[in-house]
């Protein structure tokens, strides 16, 4: 800024006409305060704040107001205080309208990924996001933004969102949006992109919550297979975790695991989709076959796949039939493994050969599980 | 970043309707569009981060397990939650004080100056933040431009689609509005004092 003060000049389009009025000066004050004057007029207003007594008087008072502008919400809120609050307060007064269990994990994945959107830059929107995963033999990524990321997890929850007679924000077929290999948001204003997807996200919580529990059983038709509601829930908050962390990974962003129980569905769930998915790898000449076919009552041989750290806990795969149960006499394989890394591997982040497992017993059994987790991954 | 955050009073109504309801899902999103802003005024008061979420427990709770108190006639729920904020905010700063001063007696005297002058400076902020949000939305983006986004006038004035000098006369009101929060709650009671600069009159 220069402190020269500007000699007399020809009036200019943009600029001041000199001599500068006391009105014009006066009506320069706010700018002034705020620093949003050009260097001329800059000068030009202290100049004039030494000889008028009245200027100088607002002058201090409007800059004085500057220092009570600031950023109303802060930015750095804990994620780890929301559930904490809602806790409270659901303590102090119970819900008459619960959100199901099965829907809270979605609830406060979608929240807490809304809260990484809103702080980031709107030029990060178009920030490369790596996605990866595991196409049944070997790792696939895929180049995206975190504007189609975002688009997609629209995409896919609007399968939920018909299930539950919702009607889709799309204007396109959400089915045929979940499935292509790269789903083209045009170019559309962030901020749009970001309130169809919450707005959608809401709008499933809010219909869950009103619906009658055998609305939990109610098939959700993902193309290739369908899940119960309840289960796609489950599923949808997993694949938002998933994908916040590829964001955060993009735009440099810290960003932890989901509360411990909500992770704990989240295992769950994956685990209980591994029979099937062992069955599919079969069908599809990608695994062994099945060591004996039994009765669809009797306990096959199992793995027992054993999840340590927050989230964690034991579960017995069946490994000859999606039908079977799994159980703990028929242990033939164990299998210990981290919770976010299982989590990881389900989600083709890391390849079945390099999930960091300790493995004891039936090698066979525990490469079919490790590739089947591996399998679950899908875009 | 968003000082023109504003939320229809419709939504304001649906929300009380529905926490009214008991609905969790409500509670939900009423925590997601104001908690930054609850957590940033307690923080502000209180200067500390347990204290912050200590307000942001209580305020949550306090509409949750109230959720009549809040009445859509008297203003967008936003003010109405910075009010709470600020005075559940001071109430914590004022018993932190005094069982300071239990603790030392010699220094009670200066300590309640300083704590008069934070509750001072506090709510100066509160009636700036109550202000700016209800200022014409014109004036706030105008303010919103030149002061968060640093913009200069010309570039401002571009941004808004008006001339620099409806800009200027913009940025100027705004600031002149703003400047009342620096006086006592009696003068700038004309239209814009914050419910909890007479929070006995609500009752």
């Amino acid at each position: 800024m220069s402190p020269a003060i500007p000699g007399p000049r020809p009036a200019a389009e943009d600029g001041l006409s000199w001599p500068v009025s006391h009105k014009l000066l006066k009506s320069l004050l706010g700018a002034w305060a705020l620093a949003a004057c050009s260097a001329e007029e800059t000068a030009a207003v202290e100049a004039h704040l030494t000889d008028c007594a009245d200027c100088a008087d607002e002058a201090l008072r409007l800059r004085d107001a500057v220092a009570l502008l600031h950023p109303e919400d802060s930015l750095d809120l804990n994620p780890a205080l929301r559930p904490r609050v809602l806790a409270h307060c659901l303590a102090r007064r119970p819900a008459k309208v619960p959100v199901p269990a099965w829907a809270v994990p979605y609830e406060a994945e979608t929240a807490r990924l809304d809260a990484l959107l809103r702080d980031i830059d709107t030029a990060d929107w178009q920030a490369p996001v790596r996605l990866a995963w595991f196409d049944g033999r070997r790792p696939a990524t895929r180049d995206a933004t975190v504007a189609t990321v975002i688009g997609h997890l629209t995409a896919v929850d609007g399968l939920v969102a018909e299930a539950l007679g919702l009607s889709v924000p799309l204007s396109r077929d959400p089915a045929a949006t979940a499935r292509a290999e790269a789903p083209d948001e045009g170019g559309r204003p962030a901020a749009e992109v970001r309130r169809e997807w919450r707005e959608q996200g809401r709008a499933l919580v809010r219909t869950a919550s009103f619906a009658d529990d055998r609305v939990a059983q109610l098939p959700v038709d993902y193309g290739r297979f369908s899940l119960p509601l309840s289960d796609a829930f489950l599923d949808r908050a997993f694949e938002c975790w998933v994908h916040a962390e590829d964001i955060a990974g993009a735009v440099d962003y810290p960003y932890g695991p989901p509360a411990p129980s909500h992770l704990n569905h989240l295992i769950d769930l994956a685990v209980r989709l591994l029979p099937r998915a062992i069955d599919r790898r079969r069908r599809a000449g990608l695994a062994p076959p099945p060591h004996a076919l039994r009765s669809a009552a009797s306990p096959g041989r199992s793995l027992h796949l054993e999840i340590e750290g927050r989230g964690g806990g034991h579960w017995y795969i069946a490994l000859d039939s999606p039908m079977a149960t799994g159980a703990r006499e028929a242990e033939v394989a164990h299998v210990a493994l981290e919770s976010v890394e299982f989590c990881r591997l389900a989600a083709g982040r890391i390849p079945p050969q390099e999930a960091a497992a300790g493995q004891d017993g039936d090698q066979e059994a525990i490469r079919d599980v490790l590739f089947a987790a591996a399998s679950l991954s899908r875009l | 970043m968003t000082m023109a955050n504003e939320a229809p009073p419709r939504w304001d109504r649906r929300m009380q309707q529905r926490l009214a309801h008991g609905e969790a899902a409500a509670l939900g999103e009423l925590y997601d569009r104001f908690a930054s802003l609850v957590h940033g005024l307690a923080h502000r008061v209180l200067g500390d981060e347990d204290g912050a979420d200590r307000v942001t427990r209580d305020v949550f709770g306090h509409l949750w397990e109230h959720p009549e108190e809040y009445d859509p006639k008297d203003g967008p729920l936003r003010s109405w939650l910075a009010s709470l904020t600020h005075r559940q905010a001071v109430t914590r700063l004022r018993l932190a004080a005094s069982e300071g001063e239990s603790h030392d007696e010699s220094e009670g005297r200066t300590g309640s100056r300083e704590l008069e002058e934070r509750v001072r400076a506090a709510s100066a902020a509160a009636r700036a933040d109550y202000i700016v949000s209800s200022m014409p939305a014109p004036l706030r983006e105008a303010l919103d431009l030149a002061y968060f986004h640093r913009l200069d006038c010309a570039r401002a004035a571009a941004s808004l689609g008006v001339t620099e000098d409806e800009t200027r006369r913009r940025l100027r009101l705004g600031l002149q509005l703003l400047s009342t929060a620096h006086q006592g709650p009696r003068r700038s009671a004309r239209a814009m004092a914050p419910p909890g600069a007479h929070a006995g009159s609500r009752r």
